[in-house]
């Protein structure tokens, strides 16, 4: 299928069009659902943590850090890719789906259009650009709900958090996360298109490969996560 | 013109089409008919590309498609226009973007002379006011029109019908059978229609293949199927006892023992005829 999507694009313009519609349902559709999941992350973070920080040895600052690092590392990358492969892959497969199984696809073929190029490649590059956006977006949105939450419920000050979130940063993380919402990107695009594009049936099987792909994504998103985690973090 | 020699294909064990061989001929509605599994929409794919045959060749005016490579048979599809079985229009689209769409894709034309070429091919199919509905609120017979509007309006040499009247009543079916049958001759179109429909048969079967189990069974055209002695074919065109009599209806009209006003009272005298 991959293999099949690179080829000379018939109409450049109409390729383009198709990439920018996708980008506006995948990056700004998910907008909202990112938000809110981000902020209550970093809230439930922030008052998990001070519940677990017990000892008075321990600065309170730490709380700051460690909700950082976790939602740098892992919430914000994993956790938002995981909830978009079930919103985006369920709609990419329903949507393929839904043509193939119409004929629209085929209507396409007859017009002399390269189908996986022209409805499946936009999908992919759409999410590689606007996901990683999403997760830099759900970072900082993660970071200020801890801070809301360890502020509003009197756990620490804000200036006591932000002085946390300055101490032993490492850019790295970053770059790291960034790695890995790219990977995540592709993964919840391209399996949910493969399971869309070669459905066989009704409306029946439309249902059963959109949660197929949702489960298949999910578990090698969880699984490329472990790998990326073993390759990059590990010295 | 589409000629298709010894065309086999099979799905594992199950032989769909055995060596069929045809010429589907230029500014005619040429038929392809047959009970349902005998193959014809199979073939329809196979012309198209659709489906790859297993053996044998089809040739668009002369020229083979399948030795075609791929930016050949890209851009001999640029002349192919293809009505679905549903439309298969673009649920996401208008009307007007839907007919749009193949200019968009490969005319240089601007927004300007696309709308208007929209319209023409719209107005051509009489669905003047239509072109800001979407797919889910037309009729039947509006999205078989917008179909063809799509299907015609990069002017193909080629059009393919899948079953143009299924789900129709037979009011629209008509309407649908000369709509096809016009566009055809003024556009000098090689038409390929498959169809169940026995009215379209008998009023735009101008060049008719019978399929029966995967195998060509009979060639001819309207005039022809009424006075066939094959078997299978009669079974299959003149099932019920109303169409049986339209068939001795026609014969008569043939032999010119009635007139084509279909004058009853001239039928019932010379009922006693039909019999013999």
């Amino acid at each position: 299928m991959l293999k099949g999507m690179f080829t000379r694009p018939e109409n450049t313009k109409m390729y383009w069009k198709e990439f920018m519609r996708q980008c506006v349902d995948i990056g700004i559709g998910s907008l909202g659902i990112v938000s809110i999941i981000s902020v209550f992350i970093g809230a439930v973070s922030a008052v998990q943590t001070s519940y677990q920080l017990v000892s008075p040895i321990i600065p309170v600052e730490t709380i700051a850090l460690i909700v950082r690092d976790t939602v740098i590392l892992e919430f914000s990358p994993t956790l938002v890719c995981i909830v978009l492969a079930g919103v985006i892959g369920s709609k990419i497969a329903s949507e393929l789906g839904n043509m193939r199984v119409s004929e629209q696809i085929d209507a396409l073929e007859i017009m002399g259009i390269n189908t996986k190029a022209y409805l499946i490649l936009p999908k992919i590059a759409a999410a590689m650009l606007t996901i990683p956006l999403l997760v830099i977006i759900s970072m900082v949105l993660g970071i200020w709900g801890g801070r809301l939450a360890g502020v509003a419920s009197g756990i620490i000050t804000a200036s006591e958090y932000d002085r946390g979130l300055l101490t032993n940063f490492i850019p790295y993380n970053v770059t790291f996360a960034l790695i890995k919402s790219y990977t995540f990107a592709f993964i919840i695009t391209s399996i949910p298109s493969y399971y869309g594009y070669y459905v066989k049936g009704g409306a029946l099987e439309i249902g059963r490969s959109s949660t197929k792909s949702v489960v298949v994504s999910c578990i090698m998103l969880l699984f490329a996560d472990y790998v990326l985690t073993q390759l990059l973090l590990t010295h | 013109m589409i000629e298709f020699i010894n065309i086999g294909k099979q799905f594992g064990e199950n032989k769909v089409l055995t060596d069929v061989s045809d010429v589907m001929q230029t500014g005619k509605c040429n038929l392809i008919i047959g009970t349902s599994g005998s193959g014809k929409t199979v073939l329809q794919k196979c012309l198209v590309g659709l489906f790859e045959p297993d053996r044998g060749e089809i040739f668009y005016d002369g020229i083979s498609f399948t030795e075609m490579n791929n930016q050949s048979r890209k851009e001999l599809r640029q002349q192919i226009g293809m009505l679905f079985q549903g439309s298969a229009l673009f649920d996401s689209l208008t009307v007007e973007q839907n007919v749009m769409f193949p200019l968009e894709m490969f005319s240089k034309m601007t927004n300007e002379e696309r709308k208007k070429r929209v319209n023409e091919v719209l107005a051509r199919v009489n669905l003047e006011n239509a072109n800001n509905k979407f797919p889910s609120e037309l009729s039947g017979g509006m999205k078989k029109r917008v179909g063809i509007a799509r299907a015609i309006v990069l002017n193909p040499k080629y059009l393919f019908c899948d079953e143009p009247n299924s789900g129709l009543d037979p009011q629209t079916s008509l309407v649908i059978d000369k709509l096809i049958y016009d566009i055809t001759k003024e556009f000098n179109m090689t038409t390929v229609i498959n169809t169940h429909d026995m009215n379209s048969v008998m009023e735009i079967g101008e060049n008719i293949l019978y399929m029966y189990q995967g195998k060509k069974e009979w060639t001819g055209n309207n005039d022809e199927i009424i006075f066939s002695k094959n078997e299978r074919l009669n079974e299959f065109i003149f099932a019920s006892k109303f169409l049986q009599d339209a068939k001795d209806m026609r014969m008569l009209e043939a032999k010119g023992i009635i007139s084509d006003d279909r004058d009853m009272e001239e039928i019932l005298k010379n009922g006693d005829k039909l019999s013999n």
